[in-house]
């Protein structure tokens, strides 16, 4: 029998706000244990929760980014239950009438364009962090992360494999980076993902009993984690056996998932309205300016640069999957830099840099006036190609100044045929063995001279009117 | 002078006008209770030496001062969070608990140049209405010390009744401040849910408590209301509007706004007398007292129109299951992990809750939660507290409608005066049915006041409560002022826990 996955995804993405979802202690990354909280976000007595408008205003525009319908009316419920690493006993979260719902985003898989649904999306507070210390033999709690803002975002079992996960996930990452409401960090968490599986015979249209698979922290993880689960649920189904529906750890370094809690004993959070929060009510006006204020989105620039400048499609895809290189290759094109030029230094030596320094184009240094400048140089045949790329190396990690770094140097291409003409002279008397070679038809001979004379004239020179020159000279 | 007689206002014009200093005001307030500490068990915590050095600080500024109520010391009921100062609410499980922070209206009150002089006595976590629960024993009443003095504010309406200060702020969640005030013959109020910030009230049901005072008269309630109330904006629900004149940037207040409004005039004023709130189980001096607040109130021109309350038997069940629906979340965080009191002898996580929570919390607390876990487990939720949800939204039209007809309504407070200490402990329902008046109010949010009336055979205070519509604390107050300007049952002062 042939069987087919069915998935379902969980998403929690930390909000890019500078402060928490309910107080206004700082969301940083790190910092000592305890350090980044206040009696509210550590649930002291009397304490009371207020809700940071940015949150909802980025749980708004990433709701509406992802094709949903925004709930005028929606409010906070509690979820409860103990554990040390939740001060409050209870959890922040939405239940019955969360911010966003019914929502969907294409992606492009393996198998062809696909549709995932989103059942809802909602605002919740994160919980702290538990160190265990082996040493002592004890744990202790950070309260750092607690009410670090969240949304949850939930699919429909619309997946069928981990192909479209993996490209579900990049397009949430690619969008939520866009709206600046993420950076959407996996490694530090903040964009964790739930896997929901189950497995059914192919043609079927009941869904099987599901599993829940967490601590899932990389696309590896998470495609490993989807073989794994589905193979074993496959196993089981074909050993005569049944699936349980409960909740299972992916352990990494074993390759293997392992049943956390079942079903059976699942806790019961006694979810009920929070009363220290009145409801969210969102009038047209608000929603409206959002939706106005909303930025291009990724899909809609591929198209644009595709039509409007005639890019390549993997040029397109590659500049519009990250805002800050959009925004970066847009303003260089403002600067009145040919599109192509600019796309094909970005393509090349721009992703180039990066990559050779494990840096994020939203870090870059190098700014697209510096660029721009750098192309026009070339361009007017102030530099050769070449230069240009060692200066390019020059500046790009301090924003150099590309005009004084070539006057610093002398690197401007040497156009004056007079100066060409005496040092290709100079190299033919040099290198009487390579003339004789290009002379009997060795035309390698030639690229040797070229270097010559290129060497002498440090590289500045107009590789054209060397050629040239060179030419002229040799058949003489 | 004797400065036991004086209302709060009396006292801060006699302090303005340099005729008392505030070191006597507080010396004589330190005495009483010292000297009826082991009778009336109405303080959890005394701050003597505090609040005279407090005093010898703001003595220099006592001449120019906005406040009415400046030095005039007063006492702190043990559930609002005082910084550096054990806030207890009367429990052993947070027995050794200093907050890092003071309330709201603990900044508020000391921008108006309040003395405190210590955290009062209340049933443990505000649940209770008898002030038995409390961890650190029963409070007395000062009319007889064979009875309870109400609660949960119990310690705050017998401290302001025996002279132990001259005015207490309360809490407020089903009567708490009211039915004590009732009991022990002083006025309180409750007022409208959202006026005075919760921030820094240890919550017992969030959607329900109040803060408010419980004082001499229905005068001093206006003036410690007009330093309680204002926007803040570290409680989201507290209201902006009509008191957004503070943003809890700086204590800027609004001195008077309702003291100004007592002018006793009450002509016109249309009083609803729910036929519903005088039936059955309801005690004949009590309903006699009430009854005759309405021939006083007459007597000043205002109108009586009586009319029906037919949701009163919904109010007490309504409120029990939200209460302690709320109750057993908002108490859950008290689990011995970060703060207050750890069991000893624990083995592991799970025991470690169990042992703190068995251990540090008493019988009524407990029920409490039970009662609040099971209507909100699954399978109960839909039967239990969503029905409770609707029954609460049923209760808030009615009083709409009946607000339509009247200004305001009156009626007893509770149906008996005090009982004996021990009788409730002993049957716990019928504790809660002597809410019944009291709990509505809050599931509507309304504001409502408590007032003496009159005294039974036994000698015992009785209560009239006033409750008005949203934002009707001003015609309240002004209606308890017009019947104290005609009887003195507030004048009147216990003999109860006076050294002999």
């Amino acid at each position: 029998m042939t069987w087919e996955t069915v998935i379902g995804l969980e998403t929690h993405v930390e909000l890019a706000t500078k402060t928490k979802i309910f107080c206004a202690c700082t969301t940083a990354f790190g910092g000592g244990p305890n350090t980044h909280c206040c009696p509210v976000c550590t649930g002291m007595p009397g304490a009371l929760p207020v809700l940071n408008k940015k949150v909802l205003e980025f749980a708004v525009k990433a709701g509406l980014a992802l094709g949903c319908s925004i709930t005028r009316y929606s409010k906070f419920d509690r979820k409860n239950y103990f554990y040390p690493d939740l001060p409050k006993a209870y959890q922040i979260s939405q239940l019955s009438l969360p911010i966003a719902r019914d929502g969907k985003v294409d992606i492009r898989a393996a198998a062809g364009p696909r549709t995932v649904h989103i059942h809802e999306l909602h605002m919740e507070e994160d919980a702290g962090k538990l160190v265990h210390d082996p040493w002592l033999d004890q744990t202790r709690a950070d309260y750092n992360r607690c009410g670090v803002p969240l949304i949850e975002i939930v699919t429909e079992p619309d997946f069928r494999s981990a192909d479209e996960v993996v490209a579900y996930l990049g397009k949430l990452k690619e969008t939520l980076q866009y709206l600046g409401v993420s950076d959407c960090k996996m490694q530090e968490g903040s964009l964790r993902c739930d896997v929901n599986l189950s497995v059914r015979p192919m043609g079927s249209t009941e869904l099987g009993t599901r599993t829940e698979m967490k601590n899932l922290n990389s696309f590896k993880a998470i495609t490993r984690a989807i073989g794994y689960e589905a193979k074993r649920q496959i196993e089981l189904i074909e050993a005569g056996r049944r699936v349980i529906q409960e909740t299972r750890r992916w352990d990494e370094n074993k390759d293997a998932t392992y049943a956390m809690r079942s079903k059976e004993n699942a806790q019961d959070y006694r979810y009920f309205p929070e009363p220290d929060l009145p409801p969210i009510e969102l009038p047209e006006e608000y929603l409206a300016g959002l939706r106005a204020a909303q930025p291009e989105l990724a899909e809609a620039k591929r198209t644009r640069y595709q039509t409007d400048y005639g890019l390549p499609e993997y040029d397109c895809q590659m500049i519009a999957s990250d805002s800050a290189l959009a925004r970066f290759f847009e303003t260089l094109v403002e600067l009145g830099t040919p599109p192509k030029q600019g796309a094909n230094w970005i393509m090349g030596e721009v992703l180039g840099a990066l990559a050779a320094r494990s840096m994020e184009p939203k870090d870059m240094k190098l700014t697209p006036p510096t660029l721009a400048r750098l192309i026009a140089l070339v361009s007017g045949g102030s530099l050769n190609r070449n230069t240009a790329v060692k200066v390019f190396e020059a500046v790009f990690d301090a924003d150099g100044d590309v005009d004084a770094y070539v006057k610093e140097h002398g690197l401007e291409q040497v156009n004056d045929g007079k100066v060409v003409r005496d040092a290709c002279a100079r190299a033919l008397a040099a290198n009487p063995r390579s003339v004789e070679d290009y002379r009997s038809g060795k035309e390698k001979a030639f690229g040797f001279l070229v270097g010559q004379v290129m060497r002498e004239l440090k590289g500045r020179a107009n590789p054209k009117t060397v050629n040239t020159a060179l030419r002229e000279l040799l058949e003489q | 002078m004797e400065l036991r007689e004086l209302t709060a206002l009396e006292l801060g014009a006699a302090i303005k006008k340099g005729e008392v200093s505030m070191a006597e005001a507080a010396q004589a307030a330190l005495d009483r209770i010292s000297a009826q500490a082991g009778v009336l068990n109405s303080f959890i915590t005394v701050t003597g030496q505090q609040a005279l050095d407090r005093a010898a600080r703001l003595q220099a500024g006592a001449r120019d001062a906005q406040s009415p109520l400046y030095g005039v010391p007063m006492a702190i009921k043990d559930n609002i969070c005082t910084r550096g100062v054990k806030t207890s609410c009367a429990s052993k499980i947070l027995g050794d608990f200093e907050p890092l922070y003071d309330a709201a209206v603990v900044e508020r009150l000391a921008g108006a140049g309040a003395v405190s002089l210590g955290k009062l006595n209340m049933d443990e976590f505000a649940m209770g209405s008898t002030s038995e629960t409390s961890f650190y024993g029963p409070v007395k009443n000062p009319w007889d010390l064979e009875r309870v003095p109400g609660g949960s504010s119990g310690g705050a309406a017998a401290a302001v009744a025996a002279g132990m200060g001259w005015y207490a702020i309360g809490s407020d969640t089903g009567g708490s401040i009211r039915q004590p005030a009732s009991y022990c013959g002083v006025t309180g109020i409750k007022p409208t849910y959202g006026t005075v910030s919760r921030y820094g009230l240890i919550a017992y049901a969030s959607s329900l408590d109040q803060i408010g005072p419980l004082c001499r008269d229905a005068a001093d309630c206006a003036a410690v209301l007009d330093v309680l109330m204002g926007h803040d904006r570290r409680d989201a629900t507290s209201l902006p509007g009509r008191y957004s004149d503070w943003s809890g940037s700086g204590p800027r207040m609004d001195y008077g706004r309702l003291l100004e409004g007592l002018t006793g005039d009450i002509r016109g004023m249309k009083i609803g007398l729910p036929e519903d709130c005088f039936g059955d189980g309801l005690d004949g001096a009590v309903r006699t007292a009430v009854l005759a607040v309405s021939d006083v109130l007459e007597g000043r021109g205002a109108e009586i129109v009586p009319l029906p309350f037919p949701v009163l038997e919904y109010a007490v069940p309504t409120y029990y299951i939200i209460a302690a629906a709320e109750a057993s979340s908002n108490l859950s965080r008290f689990d011995g992990v970060k703060y207050g009191w750890r069991a000893d002898g624990y083995e592991g996580l799970a025991d470690l809750y169990r042992k703190t929570r068995t251990q540090g919390f008493g019988p009524e607390v407990k029920r409490r939660i039970l009662l609040g876990t099971f209507v909100l487990s699954s399978g109960y939720y839909d039967a239990y507290y969503k029905k409770a949800l609707q029954a609460k939204a049923v209760i808030k039209s009615a009083f709409d409608r009946v607000f339509r007809q009247c200004d305001m309504l009156l009626t007893p407070v509770a149906p008996t005066t005090a009982p004996r200490l021990g009788e409730s402990l002993d049957d716990p329902l019928q504790m809660y049915l002597g809410d019944i008046y009291t709990v509505s109010v809050n599931l509507a949010g309304l504001p409502a006041l408590s007032m003496p009336c009159g005294f039974d055979r036994r000698g015992l205070p009785i209560g009239a409560q006033l409750i008005g519509p949203h934002f009707g604390e001003g015609a309240l107050l002004n209606t308890a002022h017009a019947f104290q300007l005609d009887t003195d049952y507030h004048r009147r002062t216990p003999k109860g826990g006076d050294p002999a």
